[in-house]
């Protein structure tokens, strides 16, 4: 199966590159973009069954893919 | 005593640390190899500063998990002194060592200069050679140094007594514009609850000699081996429930 995920800075955490890009996006004239936040995201092809890598891709999040002191994460599973 | 200089790929500081405590203070070293999971018998660990995995996925992430990390885990649990220098520090907080984190700089750029930083505690294994309050003159250069925690374990660490430097302007005053990197409370080093794993973004192993420009950074090797050969405890008996 496909998994892609995602992983955000937490709310309230400073984000001192998503904040150049707003600036960024500001002086290009986009005025309406707010609350930039820049994340990362992973492609992850994983062997198993659908309610396997469900359990398997949260083990993988808390432990590697994101650090919950400062990041949330979510992921999406497909064929 | 023995001291231990871990090495991963991508380390970058590992000689000047060995170097400094080897020539400077005059005490045999072990270099470890991110692979040992042996730490022989080194009384005190260095995590040195560099770029361990390129720094891939989060600064420090991926080395946590080598063998020689899990060796060091246990060395602390179980009262062994460790230092984590920048790198290092980063590497302590995703190994669970000291809370936290340690993010991009809050002006994005990479850092490279000399800072004061004010010395909090001297209840400490690495601080009790300083006087309290002094300010110490170090070198900083990181990119991803901005110290980040959640409200109750920053209320914690201060209560606790945990912030061991914070960064200051040159008459010691922690003010907005003496922090380098827009680390919370202008926190520059912490320890654990326990006091005996110290994790800290200056590097003291580059101001040990005059040749240098500073010779302020000596002082935290000095206590760590005052603290060992006096027969100090290294860690606090009780460490305060949650912590």
């Amino acid at each position: 199966m496909r998994a892609k995920v995602y992983v955000t800075p937490k709310p309230g955490v400073l984000d001192p590159a998503g904040k150049a890009i707003e600036g960024a996006l500001h002086s290009l004239g986009f005025a309406e973009a707010h609350d930039v936040r820049l994340g990362k995201y992973i492609e992850i092809r994983i062997d198993g069954d659908a309610h396997q890598v469900t359990g398997r891709l949260d083990d993988m999040c808390r432990k590697l893919l994101a650090n919950g002191v400062i990041e949330d994460y979510r992921f999406e599973i497909g064929d | 005593m023995r001291w231990g200089v871990v090495t991963f790929p991508g380390s970058l500081d590992d000689g000047d640390a060995a170097y400094a405590l080897e020539q400077v203070l005059g005490d045999p070293v072990v270099r470890l190899w991110h692979k040992d999971r042996s730490l022989h018998g080194v009384d005190c660990v260095v995590l040195p500063g560099g770029f361990s995995y390129g720094d891939y996925l989060r600064t420090g992430a991926l080395a946590r998990f080598t063998p020689v990390m899990e060796s060091i885990v246990r060395f602390a649990r179980d009262g062994g002194l460790v230092i984590g220098i920048c790198n290092g520090f980063q590497v302590l907080c995703e190994s669970g060592l000291l809370p936290g984190a340690l993010i991009r700089n809050r002006g994005l750029s990479f850092l490279c200069t000399v800072t004061p930083v004010r010395v909090e505690e001297t209840d400490t294994p690495f601080t009790r050679s300083y006087r309290q309050a002094e300010v110490l003159h170090l070198p900083i250069k990181h990119g991803e140094g901005c110290y980040v925690a959640d409200p109750r374990t920053l209320q914690a660490l201060e209560d606790n007594r945990q912030v061991v430097l914070r960064y200051v302007d040159s008459a010691g005053r922690a003010t907005e514009e003496a922090n380098p990197n827009g680390s919370l409370r202008n926190i520059a080093g912490i320890v654990n609850a326990a006091r005996n794993v110290f994790g800290l973004m200056p590097h003291p192993e580059h101001a040990c000699e005059a040749l240098l420009g500073s010779v302020d950074g000596a002082g935290f090797f000095r206590s760590a081996r005052a603290t060992l050969s006096e027969g100090l405890p290294t860690r606090v008996a009780s460490v305060p429930p949650g912590l």
